[in-house]
């Protein structure tokens, strides 16, 4: 239990999938102008992430491994990935409005958003041999992204309206910076688990 | 555009160029590029399978039912993803090593989505080459630039050790660590608006540039999922 929590911290905050293993930078950049659709976009990439990390997982170890074809798997997620956000899409509206109305727009982004493939593909990697492990790992890092994306935001949405940045380092240029910045400030956590 | 155009190189280049201008494919812009070899290395990785992808859905272009070409871009650009990775692996290993797994999510990459989907369904062959070389020099040149002041800030070596600058420069360590991406990134991007509204706007006649807001802005829904307007078209 306690390596499960351990997991989940390391994932949502030493190894941030925005700030530390820059994956994910599109979205994070682009839908973080103001607060209210970063926490939309958040939620419905963990979400994504969380049941594709299960849905991958099974894949990989019952159907690719035996079949020897794991050198498939880029392909195999890419599509894996595509068809569950469709699913969830249509699962969301035709059970919740509400909920379809705020994630909707942003699940058809996630399709090949870098994060969630990536995430699912670090998996593979580190934690083959545990579905629970696996799951809890996705969940973290959409938590983590969810974070760095609402804190991101929260920071724009001031200083798009602050006059004093620079005429040539204002739009995208200071987003960077800024980024930059907070990327130091989530180092800090590096020392809370070893 | 019907002749071919030699100046579809240059504008992959310069005029639209990929990371600097439409702020596309960040993710492995900020992560692989600790130093120019490992920039170099990605962007040519990149740029072979552009070149493939958007080759093979130009010349298949009239027959990839529109309906379901995302799917079929996807499958097309992922193959050669896997085939680029598995190159990679075993004639440069440690060049493997260091990029990890943004080898495998080229197959995501924004940039080919959006040059299969934009350009490559529309033109020929030929035109299409072109267009791939250039973005994907593009790219290559971008990566290789901000590898090249973070290897030189970070760790005080240029190209890998080639030349290793004196103990009395200062190494910054954050250079080399995700923060410094972002950093040298932004001030790279300001430096090339700044360049580009100098040198180049007089010819091309366009407005200064306005960055967009990276390849899940609105105006190019498609790189990061299906549907929505192309994004540089």
């Amino acid at each position: 239990m306690q390596q499960l929590i351990l997991i989940f911290l390391g994932a949502a905050l030493v190894n941030n999938v925005v700030l530390s293993r820059s994956l994910g930078i599109c979205p994070f950049i682009g839908v973080s102008k103001q607060l209210k659709p970063s926490v939309g976009m958040g939620a419905a990439v963990t979400v994504v992430l969380t049941i594709s990390a299960a849905a991958t997982f099974a894949l990989y170890n019952f159907v690719l491994e035996p079949l020897n074809i794991t050198f498939l798997y880029i392909i195999v997620f890419i599509f894996v990935i595509a068809g569950l956000v469709q699913l969830v899409e249509m699962v969301l509206k035709k059970y919740s409005q509400p909920l379809y109305k705020s994630l909707g727009i942003y699940l058809p982004l996630i399709t090949t958003n870098c994060a969630v493939l990536g995430i699912v593909m670090l998996n593979v990697s580190m934690y083959s041999d545990s579905l629970l492990t696996s799951i809890i790992h996705a969940f973290g890092s959409g938590a983590g992204f969810t974070l760095a994306l609402v804190l991101f935001a929260g920071i724009r949405e001031r200083m798009d309206a602050n006059k004093g940045v620079p005429e040539s380092l204002r739009g995208l240029p200071i987003t960077m910076i800024v980024a930059g910045l907070m990327s130091i400030a989530f180092f800090g956590f590096a020392g809370m688990i070893i | 555009m019907k002749k071919t155009d030699f100046s579809l190189v240059r504008k992959g280049i310069l005029d639209d160029n990929p990371v600097y201008s439409h702020a596309l494919a960040l993710c492995p812009v900020l992560a692989v590029t600790v130093t120019a070899i490992n920039g170099l290395g990605m962007g040519l990785a990149t740029l072979a399978v552009m070149l493939a992808s958007c080759l093979l859905v130009s010349l298949l272009r009239k027959v990839i039912p529109s309906q379901v070409r995302i799917p079929i871009l996807i499958l097309i650009c992922a193959s050669f993803a896997t085939v680029v990775r598995f190159a990679l692996q075993a004639y440069f290993p440690a060049l493997d090593d260091a990029l990890g797994i943004f080898i495998a999510l080229i197959a995501v990459n924004c940039i080919i989505m959006a040059r299969m989907e934009s350009f490559a369904m529309k033109n020929s062959p030929l035109n299409t080459t072109f267009d791939a070389i250039g973005m994907g020099l593009g790219f290559t040149l971008a990566l290789f630039l901000i590898g090249f002041v973070r290897e030189l800030l970070g760790s005080g070596t240029i190209l890998g050790g080639l030349i290793t600058l004196p103990e009395a420069f200062p190494r910054t360590a954050v250079m080399t660590l995700p923060p410094g991406g972002f950093f040298v990134l932004g001030f790279l991007i300001f430096g090339f608006v700044k360049f580009r509204n100098r040198f180049l706007s007089g010819d091309s006649k366009k407005p200064p540039v306005k960055p967009k807001g990276g390849c899940a802005s609105k105006a190019c829904t498609m790189d990061c999922g299906e549907g929505g307007a192309p994004c540089n078209s």
